[in-house]
């Protein structure tokens, strides 16, 4: 099955205001990331420094929501009852052309469709009061 | 880093424990161990124990220390997942080498009944692992075992292999959850997918226990009449390089690796001078990145270095010869210190009716969260 996540009623995000230009760009549709302004390397999930060089100079950048699939899972028994209607459903580990690495779900794709490799682009879906980036073949 | 274990104790797993309580279980572990060192209680001046989602969130050594009669003078939580055991077990070693103790308990357990809560996460994987469908350690390892067969081209056999070897050790061992249910490979496949491509029978069946391993110095073993030699720890390493899967460096080497080299070295050992493996099984997928990160084959070539070797407790070199997690069940974060309480048996002889052949070494892991939180020890007989 496909998953369509307008039907869900799941957990939603938990934003910080650390993390609130992120899901606030995620509702207009925009993937939006931060980067170092001193080691110019892009961070995700947003935070309050830089893992890479401790700079707290982060600005907030669009990014190109293109990325390849890591690895996926087919999930059949959810770890949460809310997505157990969605099952079987695909989890994959995006690598984010700008280099940082997130956790979504793909959408638009059967299960047995899934492949390591596979190109991907960001699909916004509104859950509840949120956006969330999901995955679809960028094909 | 040395240190003698001078008593063990397991609760034998169970999958139900109507109106017990978390405490009740570190007391039942902890009497079992202090029992099987024949020291009196009296004698522990250091207590390490775990995280206690639900029932107590702070406080926690002094709770379990009150619980139990103790006043330590060293106490700590120790909160490294699967690998708090073998973590607790260094740990008790350096407090006793800075003269903070003299003797620690270690103890971790819990019950089933009911089921604990979720942790109450409020944190960068709740807000962005939980939204997209992936709660639980289900999931990540799924993550891990899909990327380990698309690089190396390993099959679902292949790992099955690994919990069918679990549920074969796990025959000569009674107090086993599995102990009566054997499965061969094909029965392990034919287990249903919980998350794709992991089988039900490569995930350890949660169950309520509890461990508890008592630590002190060589000089204080040498004084005591203990009914059991004391098993020594000679080397440890420990690595912490991520919390969720998306953000771990690696999806086919994990933090054990030089958790494992660290520990070797300082016991002045190489992986083939071990005769005895006590390894972290909460998933196929992890048990088949620590014999790699262990560097006891290849990358990719866990299941070609299986093939190679006898690997039950009458063989060349026994793995996880209690069946393992895999085989026994997982009592939450005790299942990570059963690992030390079997190598203890099987090092110092009491491992009854599936005891190895002499072996005089053994390497213990724990491994917690998503492959990302490593302890190894190296353990020898005295």
């Amino acid at each position: 099955m496909r998953i369509d996540p307008h039907d869900l009623s799941v957990p939603p995000p938990t934003p910080t205001a650390e993390t609130l230009p992120f899901w606030q760009a995620a509702r207009r549709g925009e993937l939006l990331l931060q980067r170092c302004a001193d080691c110019s390397r892009w961070v995700f999930y947003p935070r309050a420094l830089c893992p890479h060089c401790w700079s707290d100079r982060l600005d907030w950048a669009p990014a190109s929501a293109r990325g390849t699939v890591r690895s996926f899972t087919v999930v059949h028994k959810p770890g949460h009852p809310a997505w157990a209607v969605a099952a079987p459903y695909t989890v994959a580990v995006i690598d984010l052309e700008e280099g940082p690495r997130m956790l979504s779900a793909l959408v638009g794709i059967e299960p047995t469709e899934a492949r390591v490799g596979l190109d991907v682009r960001a699909r916004f879906v509104e859950v509840g009061e949120w956006a969330l980036p999901f995955f679809e073949p960028a094909g | 880093m040395r240190a003698a274990i001078v008593g063990v104790g397991e609760v034998p797993p169970q999958r139900s424990t109507e109106g017990r309580t978390t405490m009740s279980f570190l007391a039942d572990a902890a009497r079992r161990a202090v029992a099987d060192a024949g020291i009196g209680k009296d004698r522990i001046d250091g207590l390490l124990v775990g995280p206690q989602v639900g029932e107590t969130p702070q406080h926690v050594p002094a709770t379990v220390a009150e619980y139990l009669g103790l006043q330590p003078r060293m106490a700590n939580v120790v909160d490294l997942g699967g690998a708090s055991g073998p973590g607790m077990v260094w740990r008790a070693a350096a407090a006793i080498a800075a003269g903070m103790a003299e003797t620690v308990l270690c103890v971790l357990g819990n019950h089933r009944e009911p089921v604990p809560p979720r942790s109450p996460n409020r944190n960068p994987i709740r807000e962005f692992d939980v939204p997209f469908g992936a709660s639980g350690a289900n999931t990540a390892y799924a993550l891990l075992k899909t990327r380990h067969m698309a690089e190396f081209g390993t099959s679902d056999r292949d790992f099955a292999e690994l919990a069918a070897l679990a549920r074969a050790n796990a025959q000569a061992n009674p107090t086993a959850i599995w102990h009566g249910r054997p499965a061969d490979v094909d029965g392990i496949l034919a287990s249903p997918w919980v998350a794709e491509p992991l089988h039900l029978a490569e995930i350890v069946m949660p169950v309520a226990g509890g461990d508890a391993v008592i630590v002190t110095s060589e000089s204080v073993a040498a004084g005591l009449e203990l009914p059991h030699a004391p098993v020594l720890l000679t080397g440890a390493g420990e690595m912490v390089t991520h919390r969720a899967m998306s953000q771990a460096p690696s999806l086919t080497t994990g933090p054990l690796r030089p958790s494992i080299k660290q520990a070797l070295a300082q016991a002045g050992l190489g992986i083939d001078g071990v005769g005895l493996l006590s390894l972290y099984d909460c998933y196929t997928v992890m048990l088949a990145i620590t014999l790699e990160d262990a560097g006891l084959c290849a990358p990719g070539r866990f299941a070609d270095w299986m093939r190679d070797h006898d690997l039950t407790p009458g063989g060349d070199l026994p793995l996880n010869p209690n069946g393992g997690q895999l085989g026994i069940g997982q009592a939450d974060l005790a299942g990570g210190l059963s690992h030390v309480v079997e190598a203890v048996h099987q090092l110092r002889g009491t491992a009854d009716g599936r005891q190895a052949r002499a072996a005089r070494s053994a390497l213990v892991t724990g491994n917690g969260a998503t492959m990302s939180e490593a302890v190894a020890l190296v353990l020898e007989a005295s």
